[in-house]
């Protein structure tokens, strides 16, 4: 409650008692004691409410429209050599200055951002897809559900990272692969989650009184069940997303992940590793990006739960 | 197996020697136990009837619902609706007789699907079941169904989450009568609701029940909404029905021991009334292990030894009233 | 004497949607050794007045007014430290689902024991023989074995018993019991209600019971308050408000409350009497009484003036201006 805030009795209290009859009892009417909310406009409401989701909202947006715009926002070829120029510190033309083959590394993380978003947001949709058909034929059928739990068990003891690595040694590496190497990583988890959404749902009374009211099996998944379980997935999706980028980072970082060539933060980083302790820009700034980005997608996740919460706390 | 009381008209729905039993707990070091949640009952409902099932928690009255509508298929016994039996038919042929017993649920929260507009909800079973000739038929039904249940029409286009409890209820009770069944189990359906509302639904239930010619299976541990909406009672105690018939008899004269007690633990309005109370001591023992003998016997003021040793069978003791007990 | 005094409460949330009155001029007493029932649907606000006599309000969302005096001290005024000193040591308290209340992983005779050490000191071993002495007390068999159980080894009822005995451990002077028994059957309901009052004869303590059923406030309260949408609409001893209730919501209640008997008195199944409506919203204001909306007396002077509560006969308060008054009432 803000200290300036003065009790205050509502409405014209004794203009409406003058037109009472004399005898009767009325109740003093009762001054609210929280003060109006000041009338804001939605945006500053939504700021207020949620900073979080707000700044990583804007955050994903800037680097999004930096990845759109890549090629007219001040950058020269990300892959263009000039062997004159090579490990220059930031300076007015080289903004973030250039690697050992004198490459502008302004121009390289600017671009590096486009795998980055290509691969969060691929893997992110093609994991979600493919762990909901899993998941809700492993929830539904009883049969199944034991075999497909044993081999996501199985799956799951290896560590994801190794596991993309290990399939990344199996193919030649591009971003197409790196993509469905990280996929097949993150399959068993969002499988996981799923099943224990389905699970759950297919207690809930709704769910019993579709099959009540004849509806078929199959429409029960995809009316009832499939819709609800949307939700948890959304934001499970938004974890995955971070969590794909960082992958990549690491595969690339470790020589595993898109060819050298293309350049990404994680590659940026690989080859800026020899020089860390004398040039530690070639690095900071595709590591700048790359936790920047990291933090606002999962912001933004934090944000749709928090909406969903709120959603299903008002249900109930 | 015990002989199953006669209504007063044909039966609507007959079940003979209901028994449905769970697995629980098996696993690699441990053995799989049965939990006789229903074991052995038999009643019928006459068409236009309301029959009452009441009982404590974990006596088994929530499974006979789920049995009737098939969320659960029973391990033994027969359930005949008009005389065809349902209890063994697989699921597609199943399919179009479940229109015929329809369900309201306990939690008006919970039992609608919060991604679906009202009018969704009530369209589903009229689509299932093919009732509505065309798209008018169907808004016309759906206005109809509102209006019966006493909501608004624009409410058709709105989210559950947009009414109150009560009303949330209504669209439970519309969604059953939808399917245009003969008969509605109602589990428990006005427990969660507070009195004023509980009153007004009640007052519904009735109202649609004389209006629609519906036979109400209504299943409740509120003895009091029971005895003022029933025409008939069944006691149920860890899955055995102990004392069956007219309501009269049940609430006026009950027989059964643990009827009595039940009847005299419910609290009165009325802070003059000294009531001699029958408090039984002690908790429902577990469906696991039932006691041998009769199942009332470990709380039972009145017990005797054949009670610990010889099962009782449920027997007449009156005009369509019968009950299980050594000492009736 | 008077042992709580709730003054002119207000309890006040900030919802995305509004203000929400919760609880708004809300006064009553509890006198030492006493029962007074709290009754209302959901929404009337009396579960929020027993988590502010408890302090356990998280404020904000919550913001309050007026007073809660506990012996003379205002309990909304205390820190939390020295609430903590109140609650659970001269004020005990009773929730509806014992299982949420218990500790998991404690045994009972644990949970039991260290609010004693806590409170007044007592040795482990004292805390523990003093567990197996209030747990006899509550009817609980067998107290030396089960004061090492944990609380799911426990049935309904029993961990009803054990949080019983866990809210009378200190002697409290108030206990507040919110739905005690609402999670309950109805033959456990019966023993514990008989427990409570059995207790409260033994240890002469105060309740404050919080309850929707009014067949339950017959049976253990002395006095009752009825609340509607956050404000206290009647006030009466048991006897008074069920034989010659004066607030149309209170009559609406009892009337529509379905009573044991009913077979006897009519051969067919009757119909219940209705409350028409629902609990309007708290988060606009209202002008004029709160119960207009659903009553079937009110007329254009209760949509204008909202009725203040005022004596109808002795010690029998209701807010209504029709509410037939005696000629003694003042």
């Amino acid at each position: 409650m803000s200290a300036t805030f003065v009790p205050r009795a509502p409405g014209a209290a004794d203009g409406i008692r003058a037109s009472a009859p004399p005898d009767l009892a009325i109740a003093e009417p009762l001054p609210d004691i929280i003060p109006p909310r000041k009338a804001r406009g939605r945006a500053r409401r939504l700021v207020a409410r949620h900073p979080g989701a707000v700044i990583g909202g804007v955050l994903l947006a800037v680097v999004l429209a930096m990845a759109l715009l890549a090629p007219w926002i001040g950058t020269v070829d990300p892959t263009a050599l000039s062997p004159t120029q090579r490990t220059r510190a930031p300076s007015a033309l080289h903004w973030f200055g250039t690697d050992l083959l004198g490459r502008d590394i302004y121009s390289r993380v600017v671009y590096g951002a486009r795998v980055s978003l290509v691969i969060g947001f691929s893997v992110a949709a093609l994991a979600s897809a493919a762990g909901l058909a899993i998941g809700l034929v492993s929830g539904m059928m009883r049969r199944a559900d034991g075999i497909i739990m044993r081999i996501v068990d199985g799956v799951m003891s290896i560590p994801p990272i190794l596991l993309a690595v290990a399939l990344m040694a199996l193919t030649r590496g591009s971003i197409g692969n790196v993509i469905v190497a990280i996929t097949v990583a993150e399959i068993p988890r969002v499988t996981r989650l799923v099943r224990g959404v389905v699970l759950s749902l297919r207690e809930q009374p709704y769910v019993d009184a579709a099959i009540v009211s004849g509806t078929r099996p199959s429409t029960v998944i995809w009316r009832h069940i499939l819709p609800n379980s949307l939700a948890p997935m959304t934001v499970q999706a938004t974890y995955i997303c971070a969590s794909a980028m960082i992958a990549e980072a690491i595969l690339s970082f470790i020589g595993a992940g898109v060819p050298p060539s293309t350049p990404s933060w994680g590659n940026i980083m690989a080859e800026g590793r020899a020089l860390w302790q004398v040039k530690f820009t070639i690095i900071l700034f595709p590591a700048i990006f790359l936790s920047l980005t990291v933090l606002a997608v999962n912001l933004v996740g934090d944000g749709i739960r928090d909406a969903l919460d709120a959603r299903m706390a008002k249900d109930v | 197996m015990s002989p199953s009381p006669r209504p007063p008209a044909p039966a609507l729905l007959q079940v003979s020697d209901l028994t449905k039993h769970f697995r629980v707990g098996g696993s690699v070091l441990r053995k799989a136990r049965t939990l006789r949640a229903v074991d052995g009952i038999s009643f019928a409902v006459a068409p236009g009837e309301t029959l009452s099932l009441v009982g404590e928690s974990g006596c088994g009255k929530s499974t006979v619902a789920r049995s009737l509508v098939r969320l659960v298929s029973p391990t033994s016994g027969q359930v005949t609706l008009a005389g065809q039996r349902i209890d063994d038919l697989p699921a597609g042929t199943l399919r179009p007789l479940r229109r015929r017993i329809q369900m309201v649920f306990q939690d008006p929260f919970s039992s609608l699907n919060p991604r679906m507009r009202v009018r969704d909800i009530l369209a589903e079973p009229i689509r299932n079941f093919g009732l509505a000739k065309n798209r008018a038929d169907l808004d016309g039904r759906l206005a109809a169904l509102m209006e019966r249940v006493g909501l608004p029409r624009e409410a058709l286009s709105r989210f559950p989450h947009e009414f109150s409890g009560g009303q949330r209820q209504r669209i439970g009770i519309a969604r059953a009568l939808a399917a245009e069944p003969d008969l509605i189990i109602c589990d428990e359906a006005v427990s969660a609701l507070d009195v004023s509302v509980k009153a007004q639904i009640v007052n519904l239930l009735q109202n649609l029940q004389k209006e629609l010619d519906l036979a109400l299976l209504f299943i409740s541990h509120d003895l009091a909404v029971v005895e003022h909406m029933t025409h008939r009672v069944a006691v149920m105690y860890l899955g055995k029905i102990v004392e069956i018939g007219p309501r009269r008899d049940i609430f006026a004269h009950p027989q059964h021991p643990y009827t009595r007690a039940l009847l005299s633990a419910v609290p009165v309005p009325d802070p003059g009334a000294r009531r001699s109370r029958i408090v039984l001591r002690g908790d429902v023992p577990s469906p696991i292990d039932p006691p041998r003998g009769c199942r009332f016997h470990t709380r039972c003021p009145h017990v005797v030894a054949r009670c610990k040793i010889e099962e009782p069978r449920l027997d007449p003791i009156g005009r369509d009233h019968l009950t299980a007990c050594h000492l009736a | 004497m008077l042992l709580l005094s709730v003054e002119n409460l207000q309890i006040h949330f900030r919802t995305p949607d509004g203000v929400n009155r919760a609880v708004d001029g809300l006064s009553f007493t509890v006198a030492a050794g006493e029962t007074l029932a709290v009754v209302g649907e959901s929404g009337c606000g009396k579960s929020i007045t027993a988590m502010a006599v408890l302090g356990l309000l998280h404020r904000p969302p919550a913001a309050t007014a007026g007073a809660i005096r506990f012996e003379g001290r205002d309990l909304l005024r205390l820190s939390e430290p020295e609430m903590r000193e109140i609650r659970g040591n001269k004020v005990g308290m009773i929730f509806q689902e014992p299982m949420t209340s218990l500790n998991p992983v404690l045994t009972i005779g644990r949970q039991i024991g260290e609010t004693l050490r806590l409170h007044q000191g007592l040795s482990r071993d004292g805390a523990k023989e003093r567990a197996v002495e209030l747990l006899r007390l509550v009817g609980i068999a067998e107290p030396g074995r089960r004061v090492r159980e944990y609380p799911h080894q426990l049935s309904g009822g029993m961990r009803q018993r054990a949080m019983i005995a866990m809210a009378l451990a200190c002697s409290p002077k108030l206990l507040i019991a919110d739905e005690p028994t609402t999670a309950l059957d109805v033959t456990i309901q019966a023993q514990i209600l008989d427990l409570m009052r059995d207790l409260k004869q033994r240890t002469g303590a105060a309740v404050l019971l919080i309850t929707h059923d009014l067949g339950i406030v017959a049976e253990v309260a002395d006095r009752v308050i009825v609340l509607y949408g956050g404000r206290k609409v009647e006030e009466a001893a048991v006897a008074d408000l069920f034989r010659t209730p004066r607030h149309p919501y209170t009559r609406g209640l009892l009337g529509a409350m379905p009573r044991l008997g009913a077979a006897e008195r009519a051969d067919e199944p009757g119909r219940l009497a209705e409350i028409p409506g629902m609990v309007p919203s708290l988060k606009q204001r209202l002008e004029g009484c709160i119960f207009a909306g659903r009553c079937r007396e009110a007329t254009d002077l209760c949509r204008r003036f909202a009725p203040a509560l005022e004596p109808k006969a002795p010690r029998h308060l209701a807010a209504c201006h029709y509410a037939p008054k005696d000629a003694l009432a003042a």
